[in-house]
C-alpha cells in the first residue's frame, strides 16, 4: 500500500548514468600503469620512488589545501593522483625525489586548486609542475641516466636521449647510437631506451591510450592528428631538404606519445567541440615539432602542449556548435 | 531519405517494467478529482457548483479565453467540492471534485455514432474543440488551434517515438489499438488538407511499427521506424528526422509546414469526432522500480495518484520520487493525493538507487554535455553562466532560449551538474526581466 511518504522535490531529469568524476580519473590512472610498471621494470627503484613521490606529494598538498581551505575534500578523486603521476612519469628517473615532490606541490597548489580546483584550471597541472621545475633545476631536469644496467646489448646511449643525441650530434650519430635503424625503431617502441620514466615504451602508451579511447573517454582524433601532424612535419622539413625527415622516430621518441595520448587529452585543459579539439591537436603537433627542429630544446611536448592550453579559451568561443534552427549555414 | 539529430543519448530505458502489460481499465474511483487547469492557456472557470449532479462528459468548466480547452466530468455523480487541491505541474490549483454514483452514465446522447468522412471541416474542429482534446505527449497544447494553423501546412505527423524511459502508453496504444490512431490520422489530413502524413515511431518497438503499417495499409500514411535515441519524440527532433526540416529558433512547427500531435492526442481526436467522446479517459503507464506491479492503464481524468497507486499493488520498495511523466523531462510530485490530468504520460515511482546522484561538482569540461545537446548548445557554459548570474550572456553568446529542456545533458554529466535546473533559473530571471522592461516602458509611455 502506499501509505505516506516524504518524497523528494527537484528538478529533472530525474535519472542520470553512472559516470562519474572518480570513475574517468581512476580510468585514465589505470591506462597509464602499463608504461607506468614497465618504467619500474626497466629503470629500477628510482622510477617507483619518484612515482610515488609525485602520487603522494600530489594528492596530500590538494587534501591539505581543502582542508585549510575549508572546501569539500576530493583529494581521493583520482585528479591529483594523475598529476602525481604523470609528473613524474615525464621527468627523469634520476631526478631527486625531493624535487618530485616539490613539482607536485607547484603542480596542485599552483596550477589547479588557486585557480579554483578542478576543471577551472586553465593549464596542465602536471605541466606546469613539470616546467617550474625546468626553471628551478635545469641541470638535474635534463640529467639522464645509462641503460647499461638494463639492457645488456645495447650500452652506447649513456646519458643522454635520442632526442638529445639528435639535437647535439645529428641524425647519423643517432642512428649509430643504437647500431642501426631497425634496432632504434625496435627499442623505440618496446621503450629500452633513455628518456622521461614513463615515455619510453611507445607500445605500451598506445595500449593505455587505446583503452581509453575505447571506452570512450578520448576522441581519437586528439592523439592521432596531434600524432599524424608531428609526423608529417618531420619527414617534410627533414635535415637534408624536403620529404628527408624520419618520422617514425619523431612520433616514438621524447615524450610525444606520453603527451599525445595522456596530456593532449585531459578534458579540463582542452577545447569542448570536436572541431576545437581538432584545432587543439593540430596546433600542439605542430608547435612540438617547431621546438624540436627549430628551437633550442630537444623536446617540445611539454610546452607545445601548454601554449595551446592558453589558447583554449578563445578555439572554444570560435568553435561553438551551429545552434539548431539558427539559420546559419547548414 | 530520414535524418538523424545531431548529438541525443541513450538512457537505459526501464520500458521492459510495463511494455509487455496489456492496456487494463481501471474502474472509475470513489472520487475524482479534475483540475481546471490542465493545458497550456488560461486556466477555466467552474459551469457547476457544489451539489449538482453531472454526467460523464458533460462541460464542467471553460473560459472566454482563446487558449483554453474545456473541462469535462469523467464520472457521473455529485460535486462535492471546488477548491485549491494539490496539481501536478503546479503545487496547487483550482479543481472540481466528483464523487461517484456508480452509474458511470454518459451524458445525454454519448456516445455518438458519425462518420467522419461525411464531415466537413468546420464540423470536424469544432468536434474536437467541444472534447477538450490537449497534446497528450505532456505538452498539453490545445488540438483544435494546432489544428487551426495561422500557417500554410503540408505535412501531419504523428509523435509515437515515445522516447522517455519507462513510459509504455504508446506503445501499447499502438500496438493494440493502431486503428484508431490511424482513423484519427486520417481525420486530421482530411481537415488540414495535407497529403503527407508520418507516423514516427523508435525502432526499439517494432511491434508497434507493424501493427500501424498493417491498419494504415490503404490509407496514405506512412509509418517510419526512427532511430531510438532521446530525445527522439522532442517535436524539434522528430520534424527534422522526418522531413530534415529545422523549426527556427522561437518558432513553431507550423514556421516549417509541419504539425504534430501525439499519438494518444490522435486516437482522442478519432474518439471525438467520429462518437463524440470528450477527454474523460487515458492511457497511462504507472511503473518505476518502487511499483508492485507495473501496469498500462486506462484511468479516469481526476483520479489520485494514490487510488491508481493502490490499484498496481502499491510500492514494492520505498519510492525516493513520484514523478509526473517521463524521468528526463517529468514532474517530481510532493503529494499522492494529485490527479491523474490530460497530459499524464505516466505516473512513476522510482527508488533511491535511481534517483540519488552524489553531489554537484564543478563543470570539468569534459564536453559530453556538449556531444549530447540536440540543440547544438553548449549546456555547461549556461549552466556556468547560470550559476554566476550572467543571464544575458547566456541568452546572447550561448543561446539559451534554443534549450528544450530535454535534459540530455544533465544526464550524462559526470560532475553531476544540475544543467537543466541552471537553464530554468536562468529563463525565469530573464522572462522576469523582459517583463519588467515592458512594464517601465509602458509606465514610461503612460506618462508622457
Ligand atoms: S536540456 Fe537544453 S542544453 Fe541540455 S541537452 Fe537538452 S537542449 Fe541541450
Ligand atoms: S558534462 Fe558536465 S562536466 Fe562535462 S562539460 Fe558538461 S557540464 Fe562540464
Amino acid at each position: 500500500m502506499t501509505g505516506d511518504t516524504k518524497f523528494t522535490i527537484s528538478s529533472s531529469p530525474h535519472i542520470r548514468d553512472g559516470e562519474t568524476i572518480d570513475h574517468i580519473m581512476w580510468q585514465v590512472n589505470l591506462a597509464l600503469a602499463p608504461a607506468a610498471i614497465f618504467a619500474v621494470c626497466w629503470f629500477g627503484l628510482p622510477a617507483l620512488i619518484n612515482m610515488i613521490t609525485g602520487i603522494v606529494a600530489a594528492v596530500a598538498a590538494e587534501y591539505l589545501w581543502q582542508k585549510a581551505m575549508g572546501k569539500p575534500i576530493t583529494a581521493f578523486d583520482g585528479s591529483a593522483f594523475i598529476t602525481g603521476l604523470l609528473l613524474a612519469m615525464s621527468m627523469s628517473p634520476l631526478l631527486p625525489p625531493y624535487m618530485v615532490a616539490i613539482g607536485s606541490v607547484i603542480a596542485i597548489v599552483v596550477a589547479k586548486e588557486s585557480m579554483g580546483g578542478l576543471g577551472f584550471n586553465v593549464f596542465n597541472p602536471a605541466h606546469i609542475g613539470r616546467a617550474a621545475l625546468m626553471v628551478s633545476w635545469p641541470i638535474a631536469m635534463t640529467t639522464w641516466s645509462s641503460m647499461q644496467d638494463f639492457s645488456g646489448g645495447v650500452d652506447a646511449v649513456t646519458g643522454a636521449t635520442p632526442l638529445g643525441i639528435l639535437k647535439l650530434e645529428g641524425y647519423e650519430a643517432l642512428v649509430n647510437t643504437f647500431g642501426g635503424q631497425s634496432a632504434m625503431y625496435e627499442s623505440l617502441f618496446l621503450g629500452t631506451r633513455n628518456g622521461s620514466l614513463g615515455e619510453t615504451s611507445t607500445v605500451l602508451l598506445l595500449l593505455g591510450g587505446i583503452y581509453l579511447i575505447w571506452r570512450g573517454y578520448v576522441n581519437y582524433l586528439v592523439p592521432t592528428l596531434m600524432i599524424v601532424t608531428v609526423a608529417i612535419l618531420t619527414w617534410v622539413c627533414g635535415p637534408s631538404g624536403l620529404f628527408t625527415g624520419d618520422p617514425l622516430f619523431h612520433v616514438m621518441a621524447g615524450g610525444l606519445m606520453l603527451g599525445a595520448f595522456f596530456m593532449a587529452t585531459d578534458m579540463v585543459t582542452i577545447p569542448m567541440t570536436v572541431k576545437g579539439q581538432v584545432i587543439f591537436a593540430v596546433g600542439a603537433g605542430a608547435i612540438t615539432v617547431l621546438i624540436r627542429l627549430v628551437g633550442g630544446y630537444p623536446e617540445g611536448v611539454c610546452y607545445s602542449i601548454l601554449l595551446m592550453n592558453a589558447l583554449t579559451p578563445l578555439i572554444d568561443r570560435v568553435t561553438k556548435p551551429r545552434i539548431f534552427g539558427s539559420g546559419e549555414g547548414k | 531519405m530520414f535524418k538523424s539529430f545531431l548529438g541525443g543519448i541513450h538512457p537505459h530505458d526501464g520500458k521492459d517494467l510495463a511494455k509487455d502489460k496489456a492496456i487494463e481499465a481501471m474502474p472509475p474511483p470513489e472520487e475524482v478529482v479534475i483540475p481546471l487547469s490542465q493545458h497550456i492557456g488560461a486556466p477555466c472557470s467552474p459551469t457547476v457548483k457544489v451539489g449538482d449532479t453531472v454526467k460523464r462528459g458533460q462541460v464542467i468548466g471553460t473560459s472566454e479565453a482563446f487558449m483554453h480547452a474545456d473541462i469535462h466530468a469523467s464520472i457521473s455523480g455529485k460535486v462535492v467540492k471546488i477548491d485549491s487541491l494539490p496539481h501536478s505541474g503546479r503545487i496547487t490549483a483550482p479543481a472540481i471534485v466528483i464523487k461517484n454514483d456508480g452509474e458511470d452514465a454518459w451524458a445525454d446522447g454519448l456516445p455518438l455514432s458519425r462518420n467522419w468522412e461525411s464531415m466537413d471541416s468546420e464540423e470536424i474542429l469544432e468536434a474536437i474543440r467541444s472534447a477538450g482534446i490537449v497534446g497528450m505527449g505532456g505538452a498539453t497544447f490545445p488540438a483544435h488551434i494546432k489544428l487551426k494553423p495561422q500557417k500554410q501546412v503540408d505535412i501531419l505527423i504523428v509523435n509515437g517515438a515515445e522516447c522517455e524511459p519507462y513510459l509504455t502508453a504508446d506503445y501499447r496504444l499502438m500496438l493494440e489499438e493502431p486503428e484508431r490512431i490511424v482513423t484519427g490520422a486520417q481525420i486530421m489530413q482530411k481537415l488540414l488538407g495535407v497529403k503527407t502524413a508520418y507516423i514516427g515511431v523508435e525502432d526499439n518497438k517494432p511491434e508497434a511499427v507493424t501493427a500501424l503499417q498493417r491498419a494504415a495499409s490503404d490509407s496514405h500514411i506512412e509509418v517510419v521506424a526512427l532511430p531510438t535515441k532521446y530525445p527522439q519524440g522532442a517535436e524539434k527532433m522528430l520534424i527534422y528526422a522526418l522531413t530534415g526540416r529545422e523549426v527556427p529558433t522561437g518558432g513553431l512547427p507550423m514556421d516549417v509546414g509541419c504539425v504534430v500531435q501525439n499519438a494518444g492526442t490522435v486516437a482522442a481526436i478519432a474518439d471525438a469526432v467520429e462518437q463524440g467522446l470528450p477527454l474523460t479517459e487515458r492511457i497511462t503507464t504507472v511503473s518505476g522500480d518502487a511499483v508492485q506491479n507495473p501496469k498500462n492503464l486506462r484511468v479516469r481524468i481526476g483520479t489520485r495518484y494514490r487510488d491508481v497507486l493502490d490499484y498496481c499493488g502499491g510500492f514494492a520498495e520505498t519510492p525516493a520520487k513520484i514523478l509526473a511523466g517521463g524521468p528526463m523531462m517529468g514532474f517530481a510530485q510532493y503529494d499522492l493525493d494529485v490527479p491523474v490530468m490530460k497530459g499524464s504520460s505516466g505516473i512513476l515511482a522510482l527508488t533511491k538507487k535511481l534517483t540519488e546522484h552524489g553531489r554537484e561538482r564543478a563543470c570539468i569540461r569534459c564536453g559530453r554535455c556538449v556531444q549530447g545537446c540536440p540543440m547544438g548548445l553548449i549546456p555547461s557554459m549556461l549552466s556556468i553562466l547560470s550559476e554566476r548570474g550572467d543571464y544575458t550572456a547566456a541568452r546572447d553568446d550561448y543561446g539559451l532560449m534554443n534549450c528544450i529542456e530535454c535534459g540530455s545533458c544533465t544526464f550524462v554529466c559526470p560532475a553531476k551538474r544540475n544543467i537543466v535546473q541552471y537553464v530554468r533559473l536562468a529563463k525565469g530571471e530573464i522572462r522576469a526581466q523582459m517583463a519588467r522592461d515592458k512594464a517601465k516602458a509602458a509606465s514610461k509611455e503612460a506618462k508622457k
